[in-house]
């Protein structure tokens, strides 16, 4: 039954890509949380997420993800996704996420864009 | 006009269990496809019933730690026409007039970032109605295939 959060990061062109396999609920959003504070403690200022393997969502991982996005703006740094469902691109514009992080299609145009703008 | 009826049913009881909601979105997963129902369109229905089972986990403080569960096919005339689900606990309820809309502006200053379960639900799903009281929560939401 258990759908663990895998994570891997990577750097590229000077912002840190967090990548996410499986279910992103309190679990897996506190993991994702704790990986994105390492990299600001380690002073990335610039995280992209991609969920590209990440098919199922709940709104409490969600509401941790907020919580980075808190973070990132109190540091004048950016938190943005890629590669989402349509269905989690959706719910993310529901609760009004898209507002605060930028969501690309897909890497390459987030890489595009981010590392455009420094 | 014809009457609508159940044509499929699923019965389901889920202990209280972290991740359980993954077993409930199989079931739906499942049913809907049976309809031909699109997979983004059955995407939404499995988000959909992941909040409504965790908000029952979390809110419901049911004594029997159990969520109820029914998901049917609904059509006429032998035609499937949607998917129905109503996810019951037997928990101490609370009035849904009284729920703040969450919003992100508001959400990003407080310390309590939660509270998005039913606001998702209804913006995913064609129709939902949510009765709650003394005897426990109600959410009864339907798409249609």
């Amino acid at each position: 039954m258990t759908e663990t959060l895998k994570l891997t990061v990577t750097h590229r062109d000077g912002l840190a890509v967090i990548y996410t396999e499986g279910y992103i609920n309190n679990q897996g959003g506190e993991e994702i949380a704790r990986v994105a504070y390492d990299l600001i403690d380690q002073g990335e200022k610039t995280i992209l997420l991609n969920l590209a393997g990440t098919k199922i969502v709940n709104s409490i991982g969600i509401s941790i993800l907020i919580e980075i996005i808190e973070k990132m703006i109190e540091i004048d740094g950016r938190l943005a996704f890629c590669c989402l469902t349509p269905t989690i691109e959706k719910t993310f514009h529901i609760m009004g996420l898209a507002q605060y992080s930028k969501v690309f299609a897909d890497e390459k145009a987030a890489l595009a864009e981010l590392t455009a703008k420094g | 006009m014809p009457e609508r009826t159940t044509l499929r049913e699923v019965r389901l009881v889920l202990p209280m269990v972290a991740e359980m909601e993954i077993a409930a979105t199989k079931a739906a997963t499942s049913l809907a496809a049976s309809i031909g129902m699109s997979p983004d369109r059955i995407d939404e229905v499995r988000m959909a019933v992941v909040e409504a089972c965790i908000n029952a986990f979390e809110h419901s403080g049911a004594p029997d730690s159990k969520v109820y569960i029914d998901l049917e096919v609904r059509g006429t005339a032998g035609k499937p026409e949607e998917l129905t689900i109503t996810i019951r606990d037997r928990g101490i309820g609370f009035d849904p007039g009284t729920l703040p809309n969450p919003s992100i502006e508001q959400k990003l200053k407080a310390k309590r970032k939660r509270g998005w379960g039913l606001k998702i639900i209804e913006g995913l799903m064609d129709a939902v109605e949510i009765h709650s009281g003394a005897e426990g929560t109600t959410v009864k939401m339907s798409k249609r295939r």
